[in-house]
């Protein structure tokens, strides 16, 4: 019988021929990923317990992006043991304020088709747009990876996603996978791997390919994969790595389902406070009053999102009473819209330029949110009090839609603002 | 701990590990951490909880961040397991990497908050003290059951690194 790519990965990884959904098997790990908020300072005492040290410090990459830059003294302690970490254990793939790790192993080409990659957080799955199987853990599972190279993984069922068609001007990979989730909510593919797969995908960059892994943690499922093609080979082509096209799941591979999507069908939308599956049209929350916009995060601050929303305010000014704020997600994101204009446009707005990482994502870094402040945001995620005070409120959307609620002061249609025709 | 009867804290779906810990507190130490837990949606939570107490909860608990403050805060103020109709699978890793045991129970929903339940861990069963009424739970698989039984991770890899290959 035919298998899926995760499959394949995991059966690989535990030196069998072959594997079947729920069974659960140690495997080898080929690349390991610790940051700075669940990684050094949770794990190094740990393995002064075990008293071993890093099974191959070069297959792991440690990146200082939650608590750059330091905001006090416990953020400076913080990165401090970081780095005394890297150089500790010999940890020479160490990035400091150099973006988020999720956008900096993809932007480094750390990633290939058909590793099997762990990381110590939550969005470690948006790597699985590099055809590999990516999995977030916590500390002492990873402290269980770097002391071992070994972890236990449960074999997921897969579930393809298959979107045809082509998204509108205006519309992107986020608002696909907002509809998803509020179609499904946040439980939809619980312990499942969503592969990504159809016309829709193949049309899509890195940049937006890798927003429908990223929000696979949004949906639930253990990661999200997209079989490697010309797009995936081109992009480490360009970083100088030479790879085969990797694995892809077999024809007659076993899916527990598939989800069918027309691409051309989705339109801007909105995930409203305080559940992110609580989703519905830009288009039926017009009027609604913002005082912050946020562009940010592993989800919603590449190159890409920063030229989408250079797009709309190119020539337009950041409305009285909002502050719009741009945290590239990494510095080669920033390098790039440098380069090409994009970033002055963006401070031509009236947009504030922030450092890159982490940032006001998780409430840790600049730009967190006050009690009673309303925010509009690139991000992926809106519980209660997840950027900063309880009392305040995050919608979710495109940078589109970002940047044109920035400009309108108030939430609104994206296209209507961009001039699509409907 | 093959069984185990404790007091009900309830819960509903996805309780995000935002709720459990907000990331503005993950700057500091485990034990200061703790005193904040599950305080955005049930304020005094950590002072309320007495040790061997039980959370039980909808679908999706602990979903989110991976952060493991969250499952190792609900441990520190004397949360000993946590029954759910299913678990994010990061927060289900991180509960049995530190001792704090998941127990999945599709009929989780029937529990009330306040009630006495008693989870039978090798015939994978909940009992609620005060109806007798008996619910089916999951059990962990071999492998996992392993880890747990040893005490958590860190415990687990002492006898194994020194020891045969994993």
């Amino acid at each position: 019988m035919g298998m899926t790519l995760a499959e394949k990965i995991i059966a690989r990884g535990a030196g069998l021929s072959e594997v079947s959904p729920d069974e659960i098997h140690w495997v080898d790990v080929d690349l390991a990923m610790i940051q700075d908020s669940g990684g050094p300072r949770r794990i190094w005492p740990m393995l002064d317990e075990l008293g071993v040290g890093i099974w191959d410090p070069d297959r792991v990459v440690l990146v200082a992006d939650h608590y750059v830059p330091a905001q006090d003294v416990n953020a400076a302690l913080i990165l401090q043991t970081t780095r005394s970490f890297a150089s500790r254990f010999g940890v020479d793939n160490f990035y400091e304020a150099e973006g988020i790790s999720h956008t900096l192993l993809v932007e480094k080409g750390y990633l290939r088709p058909g590793m099997l990659y762990v990381g110590g957080d939550s969005h470690t799955c948006t790597g699985g747009v590099m055809g590999c199987l990516a999995l977030g853990m916590g500390s002492t599972d990873l402290l269980g990876v770097l002391a071992t190279g070994r972890t236990w993984l449960r074999v997921p069922h897969t579930v393809r996603v298959d979107v045809a068609g082509f998204l509108e001007k205006g519309v992107t990979a986020k608002d696909l996978m907002l509809t998803m989730i509020g179609e499904r909510g946040m439980a939809g593919a619980i312990y499942r791997v969503l592969e990504f797969t159809g016309s829709g995908v193949a049309a899509m960059s890195i940049d937006e390919r890798s927003v429908l892994t990223n929000m696979c943690a949004e949906i639930g499922a253990k990661t999200g994969v997209i079989a490697a093609d010309e797009v995936t080979i081109n992009h480490l082509q360009d970083l100088g790595v030479e790879v085969d096209e990797g694995p892809s799941s077999d024809r007659d591979a076993q899916f527990l389902d598939t989800w069918r999507y027309d691409a051309s069908n989705i339109v801007p939308v909105i995930a409203r406070p305080h559940r992110h599956d609580d989703v519905l049209p830009a288009a039926d929350l017009v009027n609604t009053p913002i005082g912050r916009a946020y562009i940010g995060a592993c989800t919603g601050a590449k190159y890409e999102d920063l030229a989408m929303a250079a797009e709309v305010l190119a020539g337009r000014r950041v409305a009285s009473g909002v502050l719009l704020q741009v945290a590239p997600a990494s510095a080669g994101a920033l390098a790039r819209a440098m380069a090409d204009g994009t970033a002055q446009i963006l401070v031509e707005s009236g947009a504030q330029l922030l450092s890159t990482g982490c940032g006001a994502c998780p409430g840790i870094g600049s730009g967190v949110l006050g009690p009673g402040e309303v925010c509009i945001s690139t991000t992926s995620r809106n519980a209660q009090g997840r950027m900063g005070s309880p009392e305040s409120k995050v919608y979710l959307g495109s940078a589109y839609a970002v940047a044109a609620a920035a400009v309108a002061g108030e939430i609104v249609d994206p296209l209507t603002v961009m001039g699509v025709p409907a | 701990m093959k069984i185990h009867q404790g007091r009900v804290w309830k819960f509903g779906d996805d309780v995000d590990t935002d709720l459990i810990v907000p990331g503005r507190f993950l700057i500091l130490e485990p034990s200061e951490i703790a005193q904040h837990v599950m305080e955005g949606i049930r304020p005094g939570f950590a002072e309320l909880v007495e040790e061997g107490d039980i959370v039980v909860a909808g679908d999706n608990f602990g979903s989110g961040s991976s952060r493991e403050v969250a499952p190792r805060a609900l441990r520190a103020v004397g949360i000993v397991a946590v029954v759910a109709k299913s678990f994010s699978r990061i927060f289900f890793r991180n509960a049995v990497n530190l001792g704090l045991a998941p127990v999945a129970c599709p009929d989780a929903d029937v529990i009330e908050e306040g009630q006495s339940i008693r989870i039978d861990f090798d015939l994978g069963e909940v009992e609620i003290v005060e109806t007798g009424m008996r619910l089916k739970a999951g059990s962990l698989p071999p492998e996992v059951a392993a880890i747990m039984e040893a005490g958590g991770m860190v415990e687990f890899l002492k006898s194994r690194v020194s020891g045969s290959p994993l």
